[in-house]
């Protein structure tokens, strides 16, 4: 079933890292198996400075092995090495649990150079990277939103737009490699979340790769993202490329997405997948039931279910 | 009593072989026993009281309906609803229920007789199944609305979502506002009228029922056709709508119908060649 989210303030910051917890945690039973959230804080200064966010293991891992502790402390040595092989240099370092962690650092090369970094670091066993960008910072993991949140510090998260998953596993695993949102190159800064089921995936995936594009994971939401990084680089505006994605892709479905200053929806032909959505002047709330925009506004407000192929952007 | 008997023979509802059904009850308007369940409550309608859902789950919520109404309290109202899911459900019994707040998914669903007020907005599946009362939605509604709803009257004055009605079985629907794609999905009997617009494949598939526009509509579904806006479609629109203060300024003569074009009632006797010609 899998629950989505979005929220995107309009010229200001708020907690948008508590707003999302309280919305994703009341769509807990729609998708009890893992939680993510993307965040978007305030874009680094510097255009050559990056905030990454990877994993070196998963979850359930810390339980194999007596000493899976030390390796997860030489892959995340090696981790190191590569990024200085590479020139980039860390500047800050947090370790948000103990697998995951959240780096800044500068690096003076081009996207492209970048990329090959990236795919260097994932090439090493257990190694993720679950963000990238100036200003998109990616978390998730097992559990409800609560425990996530509390586990990798979200509370007091200031930015101006978030958007975040429930998931119920049905085509995939149950680990953080399948959990939303999922982010993709060759554009920085993007995040998908996705709710239904996308039955030309696997076309459409081979186009993908054919064209140079990595994919993580099976799950069927990661096309979603990789379409929209696609389509981005080839000058589309996001919301062309959510009404494209309408056209060619196939299946129920509705999806939220974020860049680093935007947020948009799409929903499929079918309408099949719930969106209720709350519009003002300087906010905008979505979600796939009304009880998760209750838990972020209280109060007695208008709101509306967007209907079938209907594409909205907002600007932050 | 005698008299509806003999009406439904010669309507020839007694041509069927009903095994197994030991008892056949006429519908009178005199026998009010008949218009009840026997094991309704025997509420006041000026006995008033309220619940305040901020910190019940819904179903303390639904079971503290049934122990107000069994206490006799006819008219209820529910404060902090809170969009919460499967509120009201089930409500066998004449009543008057507000609410004074949203509901989720599937409120007011499986219903027969409450008259109910909902001053927010609803979910997806809204009044399901719903057999006799009335609800009035006062904000938007979600999709499905009045989904297999086989009587009574269902109001949302702002817009639903898709799938309004399907498998509709009898009553009415009217929304102030538009509706979303395949709204009548199926319909089986009954009346929906959307004041505004309506979206793609309006009516596909209805076997029966009628359907009236009053905007605009995208596309009309499989063997739903146009039909011709009578007279007294009109006085009907015009009192039905007036009922629920919904009568647009401009009145209904600009309404379009849309029944079945009933092409596909004997879909099965064709052969495939044949489908394609009926299709």
């Amino acid at each position: 079933m899998c629950g989505i989210a979005g929220v995107i303030h309009r010229g200001k910051t708020s907690d948008i890292g508590s707003e999302m917890t309280s919305m994703l945690q009341s769509l807990k039973h729609r998708g009890p198996d893992s939680t993510g959230f993307a965040v978007y804080g305030n874009p680094l200064e510097n255009n050559n400075e990056f905030v990454m966010r990877f994993k070196v293991a998963e979850q359930e891992d810390l339980s194999r092995g007596s000493n899976i502790r030390a390796i997860i402390q030489e892959r995340r040595a090696a981790v190191n090495v590569r990024m200085a092989e590479h020139n980039a240099r860390v500047l800050t370092e947090v370790d948000a649990t103990e697998y995951a962690y959240r780096y800044t650092f500068s690096f003076d090369g081009d996207d492209t150079a970048l990329e090959k970094m990236t795919r260097y670091i994932e090439e090493l066993d257990g190694a993720e990277i679950l963000s990238m960008g100036r200003g998109l910072e990616l978390i998730k993991d097992l559990g409800d939103a609560t425990v996530v949140a509390e586990q990798y510090g979200l509370k007091g998260f200031q930015g101006t737009h978030a958007l975040g998953h429930t998931r119920m596993a049905t085509e995939s695993d149950v680990d953080i490699r399948s959990a939303h949102p999922y982010w993709a190159y060759p554009y920085n800064d993007i995040s998908v979340v996705h709710n239904g089921q996308i039955t030309n995936y696997w076309i459409m995936r081979r186009q993908m790769e054919f064209k140079g594009h990595r994919f993580l994971s099976n799950c069927d939401s990661e096309l979603l993202a990789v379409y929209t990084a696609d389509k981005l680089n080839d000058g589309y505006t996001l919301e062309d490329s959510l009404r494209q994605s309408i056209e060619e892709i196939d299946g129920v479905f509705t999806y939220v997405v974020a860049t680093k200053d935007c947020l948009g929806m799409a929903k499929d032909t079918m309408a099949a997948k719930p969106m209720v959505l709350f519009e003002s002047d300087d906010l905008v709330v979505l979600a796939s039931e009304e009880g998760a925009i209750r838990a972020m506004i209280p109060h007695e407000i208008d709101t509306y279910d967007p209907y079938d192929e209907e594409v909205r952007v907002w600007q932050a | 009593m005698a008299g509806v008997e003999d009406r439904s023979h010669d309507m020839g509802l007694h041509n069927e072989q009903l095994s197994g059904r030991k008892m056949q009850t006429f519908f009178s308007p005199d026998d009010s026993e008949n218009c009840t369940y026997p094991w309704a409550e025997d509420v006041d309608f000026n006995k008033r009281t309220e619940i305040d859902m901020q910190d019940m789950e819904p179903t303390e919520a639904n079971i503290k309906i049934r122990e107000l109404m069994a206490e006799g309290y006819g008219s209820i109202v529910v404060k902090n609803p809170g969009s919460r899911h499967s509120i009201g459900v089930g409500i066998l019994n004449k009543l008057n229920i507000t609410y004074e707040g949203s509901l989720g998914y599937f409120g007011c669903g499986l219903i027969d007789g409450p008259n109910v007020r909902i001053k927010g907005r609803v979910g997806w599946s809204c009044a399901e199944n719903m057999m006799a009362g009335t609800v009035v939605v006062e904000k938007n509604a979600g999709s499905t609305f009045g989904a297999a709803i086989r009587g009574g009257d269902l109001v949302c004055k702002g817009s639903v979502g898709s799938r309004t009605g399907i498998d509709q079985k009898g009553g009415t629907i009217l929304v102030g506002g538009d509706t979303g794609a395949l709204t009548g999905f199926m319909m089986q009997r009954g009346r929906m009228v959307f004041c505004g617009n309506a979206g793609k494949n309006l009516g596909d598939s209805m076997y029966d029922g009628t359907i009236f526009v009053g905007g605009e509509i995208q596309s009309l579904g499989v063997d739903a056709v146009p039909g011709e806006l009578t007279d007294m479609d009109k006085a009907w629109l015009t009192r039905k709508l007036g009922l629920y203060d919904m009568l647009p300024e401009k009145g209904v003569d600009h309404f379009t119908k849309i029944v079945a074009g009933r092409q596909l009632w004997n879909y099965d006797n064709l052969e495939p060649h044949e489908k394609k010609i009926v299709l």
